[in-house]
């Protein structure tokens, strides 16, 4: 190996879908920077490196490790101890590293049913009705892959975080905002945030960011966007469609609400919201419009799936972490 | 005869919300009029129902609570004109999640009290704790994600 004097650079993918990689390419010509900044030892969706290299580093040899995806397997997890060890700052990078994210949602249901609906539904050739097993002997040897948790877990409950950096994925204006920091930081510049502090986000929610007009909530009906002729000015919570907006961390510039969507969370909490969900909850049910019990009941029937609305991106991360049925594998 | 685990009565541990005008001078009602009722239930404090955060029922449920009572002042009484409605109104999407959760929607109840309610309190808790007590512990924090991994499929040879 040739001795190079930049910092290391390295990026993990653990469960999570390849996005966020896809978004740190998408900073264009600012990743020269980071070639020019860093020396990139390991990153496999980019390059060739082996466990095995990342194993004779000395502790804390990688400057800057962005890790993303949420810890679903037992090699998530050793990976996630040897980068911990290797790294000098570990980001949690990405909603799946911070919260869980979409590969999250799966503490909703026993693992028995994850796995079935991966090996068995339409979408899958396995006439064999055939499993992944987690080690099997043949004449050779025995062959081992990954042994499944049975309820997916973010990063920092698994090892100590330095920095988070929210978003599915990242902005890629936020990622390059980081790496020039991270970068003038090394050159003595800048100062970096306080360990634990979230970054490359604003500190408010996506409704204080987002330009639509708005009067006072007063919700009659919920209703779903692709179903609703939904007023191109007005907030769209308001219009009872579940905008997640009011609880979500700002840094995205609403991006989504502009474009005539509702949020839909994936910045995960804003500054001081210990359980993104219980935000909701208070946000949306506190201005239905009815004192009946009746009619509040026929409001929310509206919202078909309260609880994949209120935690699509924070699941693993709220306070209940995975439903019942996926703590005790059973319904 | 000394009481066994498997002889002695599940105890549910309730963490109940109280209302500082009504329901929390209702259980203190009751205890000033020497009525009883079973001490399953840790009372809070808040100024009203109305500042229930739905966070601080998920942290009961998250730390370990069987149950979680949520009581107020009658809907139009409240001391803060009509915060016990978002109560109300909060509670049923509440319930909803909770169920989606796997927690049984009769986990958490809502009871209102007036201030010289006393005994309808202590009757209310008395039946929920014994509700609770049907149910089960939730033993939330003993399942799960501290669970290493099992392999999560059955064998199927190849």
């Amino acid at each position: 190996m040739t001795k190079n004097a930049k910092p290391k650079f390295a990026m993990y993918w653990a469960a999570s879908c390849g996005g966020c990689e896809i978004a740190v390419l998408n900073i264009h010509e600012k990743i020269l920077d980071v070639d020019a900044n860093f020396e990139v030892v390991f990153w496999p969706v980019a390059m060739d490196a082996k466990y095995a290299d990342v194993e004779k580093m000395e502790d804390g040899e990688i400057t800057l490790c962005l890790w993303n995806g949420g810890i679903r397997n037992d090699e998530n997890e050793h990976i996630a101890h040897l980068l911990r060890k290797k790294s000098k700052i570990l980001v949690s990078f990405g909603s799946c590293a911070c919260e869980g994210c979409i590969p999250g949602l799966a503490n909703f249901s026993p693992i028995q049913e994850v796995v079935d609906t991966a090996f068995t539904t339409v979408t899958t050739d396995n006439p064999d009705n055939l499993r992944p097993v987690p080690s099997y002997q043949m004449p050779e040897g025995t062959i081992t892959i990954p042994t499944l948790y049975p309820v997916l877990k973010t990063l920092d409950q698994v090892v100590d975080v330095d920095y988070y950096m929210p978003g599915c994925p990242p902005e890629s204006h936020q990622i390059a905002a980081v790496i020039d920091l991270v970068i003038a930081a090394l050159a003595g510049k800048a100062q970096l945030p306080p360990k634990g502090a979230t970054i490359g986000a604003g500190n408010s929610t996506v409704c204080d960011e987002c330009q639509r007009k708005r009067n006072v909530k007063q919700i009659k009906e919920f209703g779903r966007i692709q179903l609703t002729h939904a007023d191109p000015e007005l907030c769209l919570l308001e219009q009872g469609i579940p905008c997640n907006g009011p609880a979500t961390r700002s840094g995205c510039n609403a991006r989504c609400p502009s474009a005539g969507a509702q949020c839909i969370g994936c910045y995960g909490p804003a500054e001081g919201v210990q359980d993104y969900g219980s935000r909701l909850i208070a946000a949306f049910a506190s201005v239905i419009d009815s004192d009946k019990p009746e009619e509040i009941d026929r409001i929310l029937d509206g919202l078909v799936d309260p609880a994949g609305q209120f935690y699509r991106f924070n699941l693993a991360g709220s306070l209940l972490r995975a439903s019942k049925y996926a703590r005790t594998n059973s319904r | 005869m000394t009481d066994t685990p498997e002889t002695k009565p599940f105890e549910p541990t309730i963490i109940g919300f109280t209302c500082n005008w009504c329901s929390y001078r209702a259980a203190d009602m009751a205890g000033i009029s020497r009525m009883k009722y079973a001490p399953n239930v840790r009372l809070l404090r808040l100024m009203c129902s109305g500042r229930l955060d739905p966070m601080f029922v998920f942290k009961a449920f998250a730390g370990g609570a069987d149950a979680v009572l949520v009581s107020g002042c009658h809907p139009g009484d409240c001391h803060y004109i009509n915060q016990n409605y978002k109560t109300l109104r909060r509670f049923p999407l509440m319930q909803r999640v909770l169920a989606q959760m796997g927690i049984e929607p009769a986990r958490l109840k809502l009871l209102w009290a007036s201030a010289s309610e006393g005994q309808i309190f202590a009757n209310e808790v008395n039946r929920f704790i014994e509700e609770v007590r049907a149910l089960g512990p939730l033993n939330w924090n003993q399942t799960g994600s501290e669970v290493p991994a099992e392999p999560a499929h059955e064998e199927v040879p190849a």
